[in-house]
């Protein structure tokens, strides 16, 4: 199945990829390319636009439209690309870092347009490219290169953000739930309007090494271990669910969609004005 | 027949970029630009555009190129702090050689400055406001009338050369009502991006000595990559220091080697004489009035005026700068053009500077007078 995603959707003459052994970014750019083969969309109708980061490399490893951007800029570009061309399906590639610290303000307002974008942010808790230092993810009291006697910043929870900012469809899953992961990228693309999906992963270089978190695969452990499903989590209580993330849809609702909306002034001052 | 219109700079900008054939527009609301923002606002449904104001400077720029790379004109506008934000996205229009305008009517700086007063601060922002080595085209209108061409000529080299196209305005042209008239221009050529053929060889950055490879659109077959980092000819990354090198090469060549192609300047008594005033956007138009001025004290006095001031039209400057006994520049700035002037005449003759820097436009007298005063002081 793999070697046909790959022969189907990727640059072969671009790999191997630059990601590090046992990182999981692969596992989630698969579930991308799964979700996008799974809808049986045109390769030539899709847009992958991504901004700076490890993951966002991704976007060079695959045969679409691909836009590799400037750092946490990538939603603003995607939006242009939309804006300007609505047959496209746009999906984003970000990471915690390209996401939630230096591109916030692009999502907070991608998510209040209700632009229909799809974007998937691989939050592997640390700044990978640049040699580990603390994202807005990265745990409490955790380690970084930036953050040698442990991070002192809150965590930032971006699903939270995302409905809190007014994106219409909301979800969380990890690397080591693929099929979840896959599905609910599926659910995205096809969702109209703005879609977020955040993908917990995994960075064992520089992350799980500074924590001691164990090998490659003691880590995706870790995301099995650490995860509730969220009908699961609605039966426990706060105590429970404390060191736990929820996975699953957070929200799948209906609002006016920018493009639409746009198209929609248009058409009226056609009418309205001849 | 068209009529005469009143119309202000800043519109003018807006009718030029329309007749261009400007299909998108993303911007964030500054002081001297905005009737940029609100006419296209207003304009662009008309004409089969879009528009949309973004969250910030930054994703306005990002948008432009995001529009321009599924094929449309696209543009923006700003002023010096907003210009300032957009450089990084417009390095990334640069190497990644997407067609874009951006007018940039500036104000007095640094940092907030004066918003409503003018200045012409930016001429090194303009040409090196994002990192890196490049080259970039920057146009700077000194009438209304001009606006209006120089906007479709900016549309037109960017898509001739891929690359972003700035129009340095400032807040006296942006602001300024003229009557004008645009009959004359009613025929002028507008370049369309010319569509590539081959989809299945197709190299979006192929190496064509001082010149650029055609732009397919997003979502017409050619499932390209795009990326601010040095690529090969496919547009794919790389570390190799040969590609970069010729990259980098070509990036800077396709503009400099076409200087003759792009530069764009006007001249008055440029005959010889005892003095050559070297003038741009609205300072060039108090220059005219106090060449007039002077002619009575008899002073005899030329103006070169650059359109494109980059890249710079040294080549004519070359050939008149020494038909003068000496050679002043003046602009709303501490002194800008001024060393590229400096650069060009190399100490052959003097050359002078006239500046003005508090947020007010020159008078014609005051040039005059400095002028004056320079040859009683026999400099």
């Amino acid at each position: 199945m793999a070697s046909e995603l790959v022969e189907k959707y990727f640059r072969k003459e671009t790999l191997p990829n630059i990601w590090c052994p046992g990182c999981s970014n692969g596992t989630v750019t698969a579930a991308i390319v799964r979700a996008i083969d799974n809808l049986g969309l045109d390769k030539d109708k899709v847009c992958i636009v991504s901004g700076i980061g490890c993951s966002s490399r991704a976007s060079g490893y695959l045969d679409f439209n691909t836009l590799h951007t400037t750092h946490g800029r990538a939603i603003a570009f995607a939006t242009g690309i939309k804006f300007a061309n609505p047959e496209l399906t746009v999906i984003v590639i970000t990471g915690d870092g390209d996401n939630a610290a230096i591109g916030g303000n692009h999502f907070i307002h991608a998510c209040r347009r209700n632009i229909d974008l799809t974007v998937v942010m691989y939050n592997n808790h640390i700044y990978g490219m640049t040699g580990g230092q603390y994202s807005p993810t990265t745990p409490r009291f955790d380690r970084a290169t930036t953050a040698p006697y442990g991070n002192i910043d809150r965590y930032f929870d971006i699903c939270k953000l995302a409905i809190g900012a007014g994106a219409t469809y909301v979800a969380r899953s990890t690397a080591y739930h693929v099929q979840q992961l896959t599905k609910l990228i599926e659910k995205g693309i096809s969702h109209k309007g703005f879609s977020f999906i955040e993908a917990l992963s995994t960075c064992p270089t520089y992350y799980g090494r500074r924590n001691k978190k164990g090998s490659p695969a003691d880590m995706l452990k870790w995301l099995k271990d650490h995860t509730v499903d969220i009908k699961q989590a609605s039966k426990m209580t706060a105590e429970e669910l404390n060191g736990k993330f929820i996975i699953g849809e957070f929200l799948n609702v209906e609002e006016p969609e920018y493009v639409e909306e746009y198209e929609k002034m248009i058409e009226n001052l056609r009418v309205n004005y001849k | 027949m068209m009529a005469t219109r009143l119309m202000q700079g800043n519109e003018a900008v807006v009718e030029g970029a329309i007749a261009a054939g400007l299909k998108f527009y993303a911007g964030y609301p500054i002081t001297p630009s905005t009737e940029i923002a609100e006419l296209c606002a207003e304009k662009l449904p008309f004409v089969g555009g879009k528009f949309i104001q973004m969250e910030d400077e930054i994703a306005s720029m990002a948008a432009v190129i995001g529009a321009s790379l599924t094929g449309l004109k696209a543009m923006t506008a700003t002023s010096g702090p907003g210009f300032s934000l957009k450089q990084e996205n417009i390095g990334f229009a640069a190497i990644a050689e997407v067609p874009c305008v951006i007018a940039d009517v500036q104000r007095r700086g640094p940092s907030t400055g004066m918003p409503t007063s003018p200045a012409q601060g930016d001429v090194m922002q303009s040409r090196w406001g994002t990192h890196g080595d490049h080259s970039i085209i920057v146009l700077s209108p000194s009438s209304v009338k001009e606006a209006y061409y120089v906007t479709i000529q900016a549309f037109n080299l960017s898509e001739k050369y891929r690359t972003p196209v700035i129009i340095l305005m400032d807040e006296v042209i942006g602001h300024l009502r003229e009557a004008v008239n645009l009959e004359e221009y009613k025929d002028i050529e507008i370049i369309e991006r010319t569509m590539p053929q081959d989809k299945e060889n197709y190299l979006p950055y192929q190496h064509i000595e001082n010149g650029v490879a055609p732009l397919a659109p997003f979502g017409k077959g050619f499932r390209f990559h795009v990326t601010g980092l040095v690529h090969n000819e496919d547009g794919l990354p790389t570390n190799d220091p040969k590609v970069a090198e010729k990259l980098i090469e070509r990036l800077v060549g396709k503009i400099e080697n076409n200087k003759r192609d792009i530069v764009m300047f006007e001249e008055k008594y440029t005959e010889g004489g005892d003095v050559l005033i070297i003038s741009f956007g609205s300072s060039a138009r108090a220059c005219e009035a106090a060449i007039e001025n002077l002619k009575k004290e008899g002073i005899q006095a030329g103006l070169f005026r650059p359109i494109a001031i980059w890249p710079f039209p040294d080549e004519r400057l070359k050939e008149i700068y020494p038909k003068f006994k000496k050679v002043f520049v003046v602009e709303m700035n501490t002194g800008q053009l001024y060393y590229e002037v400096d650069r060009i005449v190399k100490g052959d003759t003097y050359v002078g500077k006239i500046n003005k820097f508090n947020g007010e436009f020159f008078t014609p007298c005051e040039i005059a007078e400095k002028i004056k005063e320079s040859f009683k002081n026999g400099i």
